[in-house]
């Protein structure tokens, strides 16, 4: 065996350590899914021995399934579909149903079995472990926990989570791990009753082996006579509440948008009311319906292989090597460069924090010391970590300290002088190789390096707000930008744990101009005379996070009311009036209503609570309509306006991923994340069903609804945005079949070291781990 | 088609839905075969010529399991001849059984048919028979399913009832009623129940509390709002279906809801030949009947569509119903279908209803027809129309014509 181990003792215990060569991590593949029938089928008939207990030879015990090598698998039988889907779907259905019929075997082997958690189970990892009859988890490994992230991704836990966990504890204590993803570490499992007692790791596998040896006759509760299951079934006075209430606590955090939350909820209530085998096949059944839905593999894609691939710096180019970055200069201390301190400081870069005098400096410094103090008090830090983050800052107003940094953020106002002025003292000191990022967020990066001396080593690094919540980072290159400098930035924003897309240099960038859609139509359905609850509430039901009125409260109405009193004045009677003009001039000169930052705005605020200003109707030009929109209609506004902008940044040129598009829309604005991204979103409508909706908005509503061309040749010619921008990616299968020299040329194309001289399998390998 | 006829209509008082009410120590077989042979020996009635005694009745498990009509039937001792189902159309249930029945009379395939209901709340409560509907996540979640008392809070919110309607109307009601006992209006109908002694263990409504005010009413807290805003946040569900709410406003309470009661009913439907057969004089002609789906999630509102198309199927206008009787089941279902209809609160449940009374779900819609009955004789007038408002979205509706 590759992946596992088996040892038996002189008590006749086997000892099974889950320890895959050449991996990392410990994850359930195909071939480990084969081992573990295989050394089943060993405790199960060899009579010496008495019982087991599982563990891994890992730091972590296992994270679960790979999802990768699923997603591969499942591809050939979606294509399949097409052709017989009776079939096809029963094909799917064997291929998921081997897990859960394998820990099922575990399960009724007819001996104890006991799991000795060292370290992280997550997803298939908890399973394997809830499979076993008695479970120990380490209480001194630091990085242990215990949850189930499937549903982040649109999946269900599907090797038997939703049927063990609820039959153990009940509908609502299993509801925050199944439904929200929860992770509980070692003393909060032992709380739930989902382990049996916790030790410390020295003692783990002594203490599961004497249960073993103490229960020589265990058996799953609910595989013993007169199984009740926790809190009763639906009609019992305890168990209805559960099981009417879950519905409804489940619709008030997906609005319906994420279909694994309902299957979940399904899954459970028609798996409590049979026994365990044919609930794990209903649950099987619910785990296959939603691969086969659109949602699920677009979030699949964007949220755990594109990010992935992003995360880790997947946009940098292919002549480029990653690097180290140690050092980092931040120019201007206010909110966002105090930010990037903070995130700077937490990831063990030493940071230089200038302003223009120490006090500013100073209290830049102060917010990394709040935040910080913040976490030491919830427990969540200690107090020396923290001090060896505030020592990383330093404040200061003396430029010479930047001699040695790697690269500089810049993050003063948005004025071309001051920042042009900056630069230039910026570049006097640091070293000639270090990489000049500014974190403007509406001055082109062209114009800003005109003022550089290096403007090769220039480039944008645009940080959204706040800097340490707010995962995306947009990387843009001026015209003279070099590869080099991307690869910089990237080191930077990968090292902070950022999610670096690659953006070229235009007005509002690429996340800017997306949001300022969504917004836009915000206030023009306001214009039209659409209740402001409907827009606000419709956009929830859209999936995102929260509504254009609440969000233009959020970032302030006076900077767009500036922005705009710019823009009219730079193009004079070139300038197109949009509806949006005499709301946002209204409410700055006439209401003093700036947004949460003055107690009002589209919303009054009171500490925690807001509620819709209830004169909002003056701004409908015809007076509220009478017919108000539906939802749907609401819904496709909001969606088409974003994801028509995210398409002509693509037709432009000025994104070109759209892996990068798609997470850029997630992280950067909360784009409907059930869609996986602006650009997933198009083509799971369809192109052509697409185009369609989008004409139809454009009659009613106006040419923000207009497509580019490309969409519609696209449309024409049968093609997905992913399958005309998207990186190709190749499957081992692929790979295998292709000449050797082919695989060398392929491997380099993608920066990968190759020759001909190594071997083909191990050039394969590194191919489709950087894929 | 033939004319199906009311000949009879009866209904025991209504008994409080507890423990500690009257009707609690009776069975509901009972109840009903105490109405089936009361309606029998004051009408001297040949239950031999009796096709069939269709019983409305929600929770049919326990003690109203086993198509309780039937066992009725047997254990009244009416003639072997006579059938016996038991039906649910929920709250609706007793008015659907009448309208089924008179469907057989008016198709010619019976000549006379019991429709009536039962219903004992204070033995086997309300929830007892299960039901997919409020807890299977393919229908409670993918429909937007909530209990009916948000429903009713949010028909307030969304067409404009304060609590202060909702708590006068209810006051209303009260005063209805028991202006209503004072003069004997329900004489003619109420048959006491007998203990198993035959001693009469009620002989009148006992839920109502005449004397009720505003103020006692404004002392009480709304039912739903915590389910509804905290745990588990049914509101959220309501709102996510109606987006232009921005919240719900919680208004409705015990006082101003329908109560829980125990009650049975029945009332004898024939066609004019039948009638003569059995020398009956025909008390109403039945005009029209109809039944609905409507919106699930805000549940309530079927009356008002379902009035309009009985009302198409009698050729008949808003204008020609001189009394209305729809169900209490909360204020605001009332007060909407009022607004929607545009019909006068001085023609609407004239002599009280299920907020004062309580409302015995599988047998209310059959005592409201006799109530109607009764008044159309009372005050003279010609037309009524009685409907119900009905869980899942739904309602029925019948209209009569006292001859």
């Amino acid at each position: 065996m590759k992946h596992f181990t088996l040892d038996i003792d002189k008590d006749g215990i086997a000892l099974v350590t889950f320890d895959s060569l050449e991996r990392s991590m410990n994850v359930l593949s195909q071939d480990v899914i084969a081992e573990i029938q295989q050394w089943t089928a060993t405790i199960t008939e060899d009579d010496s021995i008495k019982g087991a207990v599982i563990t891994s030879g890992k730091d972590a015990f296992c994270a679960g399934a790979n999802l990768e090598e699923l997603g591969g698998q499942f591809g050939s039988v979606f294509a399949e579909i097409k052709k017989d889907e009776q079939a096809a779907k029963k094909k799917l259905f064997d291929m998921v149903f081997r897990l859960n019929s394998v820990f099922r075997a575990l399960e009724t082997c007819g001996k104890p079995v006991a799991a000795a958690i060292n370290g992280l189970a997550l997803g298939g990892g908890f399973e394997l472990a809830l499979a076993c009859h008695a479970r120990f988890a380490a209480g001194d490994a630091p990085k242990l926990r215990l949850g189930f992230p499937e549903v982040m991704v649109g999946l269900l836990p599907g090797a038997g989570g939703t049927q063990r966990v609820p039959r153990m504890i009940g509908l609502m204590n299993a509801a925050p791990l199944l439904l929200q993803a929860k992770k509980i570490k070692a003393k909060e499992a032992l709380g739930m009753g989902l382990v049996n007692a916790v030790v410390p790791q020295a003692e783990l596998i002594g203490a599961a082996k004497t249960w073993v040896l103490e229960n020589p006759k265990a058996k799953q509760p609910w595989d013993a006579d007169r199984f009740r299951f926790p809190g009763g079934d639906p009609w019992t006075p305890k168990g209805f509440p559960m099981f009417a209430g879950a519905p409804a606590m489940v619709r008030k955090e997906s609005y319906g948008n994420y279909p694994a939350m309902p299957n979940i909820l399904k899954a459970v209530y028609e798996g409590s009311q049979v026994p365990m085998d044919a609930a794990l096949r209903i649950e099987t059944r619910y785990f296959c319906d939603l691969l086969l839905s659109p949602k699920t593999q677009n979030m699949i894609r964007s949220l755990f292989i594109s990010k992935q691939a992003i995360d880790k710096g997947g946009a940098r180019p292919a002549s480029q090597k990653p690097g180290a970055i140690n050092k980092v200069g931040v120019i201007g201390a206010g909110f966002m460069g105090a930010g990037v301190a903070y995130v700077s400081a937490m990831a063990g870069i030493d940071v230089v924090l200038i302003d223009r005098d120490q006090e500013s400096a100073d209290k830049g410094k102060a917010l990394t010391e709040t935040e910080q103090a913040k976490r030491v008090k919830r427990g969540k830090q200690t107090q020396e970590k923290m001090d060896a983050i505030l020592a990383r800052i330093t404040p200061t107003t003396d430029y010479s300290l930047l001699s040695d940094v790697d690269l500089i953020v810049e993050a003063v106002f948005e004025n071309s002088e001051l920042k042009a002025k900056i630069t230039k003292m910026g570049e006097d000191v640091i070293p000639k190789d270090a990489i000049f990022g500014s974190n403007t967020s509406t001055i082109p990066i062209t114009d800003l390096a005109k003022a550089s001396s290096r403007p090769e080593n220039f480039i944008g690094i645009h940080f959204f707000s706040p800097v340490h919540k707010m995962a995306l980072v947009e990387i843009i290159k001026g015209k003279e930008t070099s590869e080099y400098a991307i690869s910089r930035a990237l080191d930077f924003a990968t090292r902070i744990k950022k999610t670096p897309i690659v953006v070229e240099d235009t007005r509002g960038f690429y996340a800017n101009r997306c949001v300022m859609r969504y917004i836009g139509e915000g206030y023009n359905m306001l214009s039209e005379g659409v209740k402001p609850t409907l827009i606000e509430q419709g956009a929830r039901m859209a999936g995102m996070p929260v509504g254009p009125l609440s969000l233009q409260d959020e970032v302030a109405l006076d900077l767009g009311y500036k922005i705009l009193q710019q823009t009219k004045k730079d193009l004079g009677n070139q300038y197109v009036p949009h509806k949006m003009d005499p709301i946002i001039t209204a409410m700055v000169e006439k209401h003093d209503r700036l947004g949460r930052k003055n107690g009002k705005g589209f919303y009054d605020y009171n500490g925690r609570e807001k509620s819709l200003w209830p004169e909002l109707g003056q701004f409908a030009v015809d007076g509220i309509l009478d017919a108000q929109p539906s939802a749907e209609e609401v819904r496709d506004r909001i969606l088409y306006a974003q994801a028509i902008e995210a398409a002509r940044t693509m037709a432009e040129g000025i994104i070109h991923d759209p892996r990068e598009a798609d997470l850029g829309s997630i992280f950067g604005w909360g784009f409907a994340p059930y869609t996986g991204g602006a650009i997933s979103f198009i083509d799971m409508t369809g192109m052509a069903a697409f185009v369609k909706r989008a004409d139809e908005l454009a009659a009613k509503y106006g040419d923000q609804f207009e497509v580019p061309v490309l969409l519609r040749d696209m449309a024409k010619a049968g093609e997905t945005m992913y399958g005309r921008f998207g990186k190709k990616t190749y499957s081992k299968a692929a790979l295998d079949k292709m000449l050797e020299a082919d695989v060398v040329k392929l491997a380099n194309s993608m920066g990968i070291n190759a020759k001909v001289s190594d071997l083909k399998a191990d050039t394969v390998a590194k191919i489709l781990a950087a894929q | 088609m033939t004319t199906a006829y009311i000949y009879d209509a009866i209904r025991t008082p209504r008994g409080k839905g507890k423990k500690n009410g009257s009707l609690h120590e009776i069975t509901a077989l009972s109840l009903a075969s105490q109405q089936l042979e009361a309606l029998r020996d004051r009408n001297d009635l040949d239950t031999s010529k009796v096709d069939d005694v269709i019983l409305g009745c929600v929770h049919q498990v326990k003690g109203q399991g086993a198509d309780i009509a039937r066992s009725a039937v047997i254990t009244a001792d009416w003639d072997q001849a006579c059938a016996g189902v038991s039906i649910n159309r929920f709250c609706a249930s007793g008015l659907e059984a009448v309208n089924i029945a008179a469907a057989k009379v008016m198709s010619g395939m019976s000549d006379m048919v019991v429709g009536g209901g039962v219903e004992s709340l204070s033995r086997i409560p309300m929830g007892s028979d299960g039901g997919a509907m409020g807890v299977d996540p393919s229908i409670a979640f993918d429909h937007h399913i909530i209990p009916q008392g948000i429903s009713a809070d949010l028909i307030a919110t969304k067409y404009g009832f304060s609590r202060d309607d909702c708590d006068a109307y209810a006051v209303e009601s009260q005063k209805r009623t028991a202006t209503s006992w004072e003069e004997g209006r329900f004489e003619k109908s109420i048959v006491p129940v007998k203990d198993q002694m035959g001693v009469n263990i009620l002989s009148t409504d006992e839920h109502m509390r005449p004397g009720t005010d505003m103020q006692s009413l404004g002392s009480l807290n709304p039912s739903f709002a915590a389910m509804g805003t905290m745990m588990p946040g049914f509101d959220f569900v309501a709102l996510q279906k109606y987006p232009e709410l921005e919240s719900i406003t919680h208004v409705h309470h015990a006082g101003n809801s329908s109560g829980i009661v125990d009650g049975a009913s029945m009332v004898l439907v024939g066609s004019e030949q039948a009638g003569k057969d059995q020398g009956m004089k025909p008390r109403a002609k039945i005009r029209a009947f109809a039944e609905i789906g409507s919106e699930p999630t805000i549940m309530l509102t079927g009356p008002e569509f379902v009035a309009r198309k009985a009302l198409k199927k009698a050729g008949m206008t808003i204008d020609d119903i001189d009394l209305w009787e729809i169900n209490e089941a909360f204020a605001s279902v009332v007060l909407r279908a009022m607004q929607a209809l545009d019909v006068p609160h001085e023609k609407m449940n004239v002599n009280g209803g299920a907020i004062s009374m309580g409302h015995p779900l599988g047998a209310t819609g059959a005592m409201i027809i006799g109530t109607m009955v009764d008044e159309l004789e009372r005050s003279g007038k010609k037309t009524a129309l009685i409907t119900l408002c009905v869980g899942g979205g739904m309602g029925s509706a019948i209209i009569i014509e006292r001859v």
